[in-house]
């Protein structure tokens, strides 16, 4: 969900089938020859690396193994829970993951995190200090930040004529049917929450069921709920008013100037993708390796000039595009992110949100 | 002996992929993980029964239902045409009525997205005419289209090759007794044609009433479907027993109405499930 690419629009369908393919041609040769033999002497190491679809600049996996001679087998996802139960189950065995906060916080909770020894980092030092110690690793002990960005709501400008600055846009008539909802749960839940002034990590029974009857009084002005469609919807002015991730709406600005992006006054979801080691992990050493070289500030620019993400890598933004750095979608001062929060992970939660979620979509 | 043995193969295959898994969802829904470990309960099924749950199912298998009807409606015109022309043109058009089924069926939906949505083919040629742009997209009848769309050869082409296989002198037989075109086709051929529809509506009905993918595209994810449900019990929220109870009572239903379908079928040569 929170990845682009500039110039191909449909490149993720275009990432997933060439995965696809990848992993047959990945497990044909493990079924009929397993004989393989790993870490022979002579042979490379192989390190497993699992992040998001498009969200790495590729050369840089190249220069990795020209540096260390580690050869990086690269594999994506599109959600952090497929990530997670492809992890929880054991099916990949993988050195590097790239998830998102709070399920970084779950697989903490639930013991599926390596530590990592900074002192194998020293380019943690470029890593600013605003992004470390955050409430899902709050010693920085299983996690390195990669990238961050907002929550907010992206508008077309010739379809809107007023100021957008609150959630309650989304709850205006003027809309209906012209507003775009996140199809995720957490994101629509919590936006409905701080419309109405409560935390979006709330867990009280009360403020939760005035989110639900918030979002079931908001359904007749959605036009849909959807998920990484919403770029090519708004691209294409099918609607009015979209609640997306900060770097879809860079992407999306990017391909149609009629397009802006507004982070609400009440708070949004501010979110960071940080990497990992896995317990199953079986190179740690040359996995520690790799999160140093993502945090060279050289190739964290390659990264965060190629996704167009915000990176948190002090040295990275020195060297951006100024035109970037200086547009709020991306970079916001701390002013506009006052209000927002961190999600954090509550596995109550997770059954609540979902009957709340079929309650809203059973009407 | 030899029989037997090239069996082998087959009867592993269902065992660790059919039967094993069907066992291992029925133990999943009348269980439910505790902190004191695995405890046997009916809870999962009571849950299923609360009204917001029986809404869902019953959307679904209303909105099945209809698309089944239609499929019908519209099918089995289409396969006496099918039947009823000769070698030459039939070859012609089941060629073309099959050729959309050679692409993905996610392909096909997302096409059905570009000429649906508000800036889409449809709505651009209706402005031409004048015509201010109209709500195709993400609302039930778009749903049904998709269904309708997507499983209307299920329908179309057991009823085919039931009407081909029909002998003539049957029909010639009634119509030198004198009965009309109405009477002969209420009399013999759709009798006739029963079983063909049954496993037609089978497979019409089945896909229908589990798809979750048509109600998340052409439906703007705003109405969950039993599909839908299932499908985020185990992606989402991790709630496998609940998400098992659900595909339990799922096939129970597909079952009673295979059921149901297969009394048709058990007169027709190949019979049904419980022929």
């Amino acid at each position: 969900m929170k990845h682009i690419k500039y110039n191909i629009k449909h490149k993720k369908q275009i990432v997933k089938f060439m995965a696809l393919i990848l992993l047959l041609a990945v497990s044909v040769p493990l079924m009929t020859g397993c004989g393989g033999s790993k870490n022979g002497s002579g042979e490379k190491v192989v390190l497993n690396v699992y992040n998001w679809g498009d969200y790495i600049d590729e050369t840089v996996n190249d220069l990795f193994e020209e540096k260390y001679g580690i050869k990086v087998n690269y594999e994506t996802f599109a959600t952090n829970e497929d990530m997670y139960t492809k992890i929880k189950s054991g099916a990949g065995k993988y050195d590097i993951a790239i998830p998102s906060d709070y399920m970084i916080k779950r697989m903490i909770d639930e013991n599926l995190l390596n530590k990592i020894n900074l002192d194998n980092i020293p380019n943690y030092k470029y890593i600013e200090d605003r992004f470390k110690n955050l409430a899902y690793d709050p010693n920085n002990e299983y996690s390195v930040p990669y990238m961050w960005g907002t929550v907010g709501i992206l508008y077309n400008k010739t379809m809107v004529n007023e100021p957008v600055d609150s959630w309650k846009i989304l709850w205006d008539e003027k809309y209906a049917k012209q507003i775009l909802m996140l199809d995720s749960q957490r994101e629509s839940i919590g936006v409905a929450l701080q419309m109405l002034g409560y935390s979006m990590n709330s867990d009280n029974p009360e403020e939760l069921e005035a989110a639900q009857n918030a979002l079931i009084e908001q359904k007749h002005l959605v036009l849909a709920y959807v998920g990484d469609e919403i770029k090519d919807k708004m691209i294409g002015e099918e609607a009015a008013l979209a609640v997306v991730w900060s770097g879809d709406a860079i992407y999306c600005k990017r391909e149609n100037p009629n397009l802006d992006y507004a982070i609400p006054k009440e708070g949004s979801n501010l979110w960071f993708d940080a990497i990992v080691i896995p317990k199953t992990a079986e190179h740690q050493a040359e996995a520690e390796k790799y999160i140093d070289f993502l945090c060279d500030p050289e190739i964290a620019f390659k990264n965060a000039d190629y996704i167009g993400y915000s990176s948190p890598n002090s040295g990275a933004k020195e060297m951006l595009d100024p035109s970037l750095l200086s547009d709020k979608t991306a970079y916001p001062d701390d002013e506009d992110i006052k209000n927002c929060e961190i999600f954090q992970y509550n596995e109550k939660l997770i059954k609540i949100y979902d009957e709340i979620w079929t309650r809203i979509t059973a009407e | 002996m030899k029989i037997r043995w090239i069996s082998t193969p087959y009867i592993v295959w269902m065992i660790m992929f059919t039967v094993v898994p069907l066992l291992l969802v029925f133990f999943f829904s009348i269980t439910v993980q505790t902190d004191e470990g695995i405890t046997f309960t009916l809870e999962n099924f009571k849950k299923l029964s609360e009204p917001i749950y029986l809404k869902v199912l019953w959307r679904s298998i209303y909105l099945a239902f209809v698309s089944t009807v239609i499929c019908l409606l519209l099918g089995y015109p289409m396969a006496m045409i099918l039947a009823g022309t000769d070698v030459k043109r039939k070859n012609v058009l089941i060629f073309l009525f099959v050729a959309p089924m050679w692409m993905n069926f996610l392909l096909r939906t997302y096409a059905w997205l570009t000429l649906l949505e508000k800036n889409g083919l449809i709505n651009t040629v209706l402005s031409l005419f004048g015509i201010k742009p109209l709500n195709l997209l993400y609302n039930n009848l778009a749903v049904l289209l998709g269904m309708v769309y997507n499983f209307l050869p299920f329908m179309v082409l057991p009823i085919y090759s039931v009407l081909s296989k029909v002998d003539k002198s049957v029909i010639e037989a009634a119509q030198d007794l004198g009965a009309n075109n109405f009477k002969v086709f209420t009399k013999v051929t759709f009798p006739l044609s029963l079983p063909g529809v049954a496993s037609g509506i089978t497979m019409v009905f089945m896909p229908a009433v589990t798809t979750f993918v048509v109600p998340r595209l052409l439906g703007g994810a705003q109405f969950t479907l039993i599909g839908n449900l299932i499908e985020r019990q185990f992606v989402l929220v991790g709630d496998w027993n609940f998400g098992s109870a659900i595909s339990i009572v799922m096939m129970i239903l597909i079952l009673i109405s295979m059921g149901i379908m297969s009394r048709y079928e058990t007169e027709h040569v190949g019979g049904g499930f419980f022929g």
